[in-house]
């Protein structure tokens, strides 16, 4: 760890980058902030002369998959920018060194930049059993968590994992693996949600943070309102198709091959809150809906538990049945229909039996007369 | 108030004695029996116009929201292939749903208006005297007159206590909660800041996501369903089988009783 941190473009020109891809580099973020081009100069501006965030990754209950996408960001500078650009000090998974070296360089990165050091969470600690599910350093991952959280300045939730819980979340969450805002209540958090989150978004992130000196503007979940303002089907390329009422019906019918809305295919792009169909996957080639198969929802909050995958309508487990809401309905309102039908039938019988007894009393006493 | 029929009945006492009276005179279909059942009918005036009106307009949006939200939910047989600038079909399926919407939320909110200003009758949509005693022992009457065990309904110039009970959580609350969910939802099409969104969009983290407040309200559509098999099936099962008028005071506003005893 050098003493005194250099700057991102320091960092660059060291590496071997040239002036211009670095201005390339300004440009692009700041396309993808939805800045204006205005910006591109402030967002170099900042690189040339900022001293480089120090930020501490730990891992918690993950895949890693966060980590993968985010050293596979678009532009060719930044898997080289990145890593380097935030002064990466802990990162269990990409450091060089391990066991008591890399905790004791966590302590010190702690340690020497107090309250000024971004925490970026990846995954998720589980609270069951006092946290033994997950061992970091031969200590609850947990411990490590509200450790390093304390002096942190801000904390970044990568991936749906750290931000609502993902898979290991799912019901019935066994480990009780709990987001990390749910464990950490006094510190400001950015929930970047995906399994994994787009790279273009993580480093777009983290660019704004440095550029800006702040936090992105949030949404009430806490997300970057400027990746995840809209959901994936207001932005979808196939969404004339979705007005139209042109609808996929099999995944080898001619609507597939005609490329229509996955809608009735369980698609969960008007659902999901992510920028998918803007910014796209791997450089921008493609993503999910645009390769054939529809959105899975991996943004949301308990995704896994909304399934399933391939149906519009969600099972309903709170009712202990798994069933989607029309069945239920259907179930419902036939029970209901079924007891009119035999009120109804007791109703008009004990009426006729009434009338009958009416009569009889007014003919006995006719009779009488 | 008194209506034609009431002062058409006043000389029952007259008819009696036996011969037809002046009132049936003429009338070809009057049986000795029709005229020996002549009882003196009351009548009050129960559902302002404001009221009536809401209630058909109101039944009508739920028609449209209930079918347009289940074909959002599973869109029919796709519309036929070609340039997506030709056809609108799924569109124009939303687009009733989001202004049948609008009618229920406005009609809603026009219909609290007029609890306020209205008759007290106008009131009994909104609350429940779950606190009095007398209101429990009228709900217990009604849940025995509903299970055969009454002989002898009771009289009721509003709605019975059972019967607000169930209009109160079926159809008030569920009502509501649609109106509520609905708009929450219709806000992240409208976008973050819209009106919708400013006002309903936190329901929809405190469902989850998205994709819950979408199950929710479509279980909030099934509820309603069976309010409305509840509520047809008791009003026409009253009108036959109470003694005061239930569909057609929906429609005039007056509830005729059959009979002119005190209780």
């Amino acid at each position: 760890m050098s003493q005194s941190i250099e700057t991102f473009y320091e960092v660059m020109r060291r590496q071997g980058i040239t002036r211009r891809s670095f201005l390339k580099f300004c440009s692009l973020t700041a396309a993808a902030l939805g800045l204006g081009p205005a910006f591109a100069p402030k967002i170099a501006n900042a690189m040339e002369t900022k001293p480089r965030t120090p930020v501490i990754w730990v891992h918690g209950l993950e895949c890693t998959c966060c980590s993968e996408s985010f050293i596979r960001s678009a532009h060719p500078l930044v898997k080289d920018v990145v890593l380097s650009m935030i002064s990466l000090d802990y990162d269990d998974t990409l450091m060089a060194s391990a066991g008591h070296q890399a905790e004791a360089a966590l302590q010190e990165t702690i340690e020497k930049y107090k309250g000024n050091y971004i925490l970026a969470v990846e995954g998720n600690p589980p609270l069951n059993e006092d946290g033994m599910y997950c061992i970091i350093g031969g200590k609850p991952f947990v411990e490590q968590l509200r450790h390093a959280a304390k002096d942190a300045k801000a904390i970044i939730s990568w991936g749906a994992c750290a931000s609502y819980g993902c898979v290991q979340a799912a019901k019935p969450n066994p480990t009780r693996a709990t987001p990390v805002h749910k464990v950490i209540t006094d510190k400001p958090i950015i929930k970047v949600p995906g399994c994994p989150p787009i790279a273009e978004v993580m480093t777009g992130v983290i660019t704004y943070m440095l550029t800006f000196d702040r936090m992105p503007e949030l949404d009430r979940q806490g997300r970057p309102k400027m990746f995840y303002g809209q959901r994936i089907h207001d932005k979808c390329y196939r969404r004339p198709h979705f007005d139209a009422g042109q609808f996929v019906e099999n995944w080898d019918d001619d609507a597939a091959r005609r490329g229509e809305c996955l809608y009735k295919m369980g698609c969960k792009g008007p659902t999901t809150y992510n920028a998918c169909s803007t910014v796209r996957w791997n450089e921008g080639v493609s993503f999910p809906i645009q390769s054939g198969h529809g959105c899975i929802g991996c943004s949301e909050d308990g995704f896994w538990d909304n399934g399933p995958f391939y149906d519009r309508l969600a099972q309903v487990k709170q009712f202990g049945v798994e069933e989607n809401a029309d069945t239920l309905g259907r179930a419902a309102a036939a029970g209901v229909g079924g007891a009119i039908a035999v009120h109804a039938a007791v109703s008009a019988l004990k009426r006729a039996q009434h009338k009958n007894e009416i009569k009889k009393g007014s003919s006995m006493s006719q009779g009488e007369e | 108030m008194t209506t034609g029929m009431s002062t058409g009945a006043k000389p029952s006492t007259a008819i009696a004695g036996g011969g037809p009276s002046p009132a049936v005179a003429g009338a070809d279909d009057v049986a000795p029996e029709d005229v020996a059942s002549l009882q003196k009918i009351t009548s009050v005036y129960v559902y302002e116009a404001p009221v009536r009106l809401w209630h058909w307009i109101n039944a009508l949006a739920i028609v449209v929201l209930a079918v347009t939200g289940y074909f959002i939910g599973s869109p029919p047989p796709a519309a036929a292939p070609g340039n997506t600038f030709d056809t609108f079909w799924f569109g124009y399926i939303r687009y009733a749903h989001f202004a049948a919407g609008y009618v229920l939320a406005v009609g809603f909110l026009g219909r609290i208006y007029w609890a306020i200003v209205g008759n007290h009758h106008a009131r009994q949509l909104f609350y429940v005297a779950l606190w009095s005693k007398k209101w429990w022992k009228e709900v217990l009457f009604e849940l025995r007159w509903y299970f055969f065990l009454e002989k002898r309904p009771k009289k009721y110039v509003g709605h019975n206590p059972l019967a607000q009970f169930a209009m109160f959580f079926l159809f008030t609350l569920g009502v509501t909660f649609q109106i509520v969910t609905g708009f929450a939802l219709y806000g992240e099409g409208l976008g973050e800041g819209s009106w919708a969104d400013t006002l309903f969009g936190w329901v929809i983290p405190l469902f989850g996501g998205s994709m819950d407040v979408h199950t929710w309200h479509h279980l909030g559509m099934w509820w309603i369903m069976m309010f409305i098999l509840t509520h047809v099936y008791v009003a026409i099962r009253e009108d036959i089988m109470s003694r005061q008028s239930i569909v057609s005071t929906m429609i005039s506003g007056t509830r005729t009783f059959k009979d002119d005893l005190p209780d």
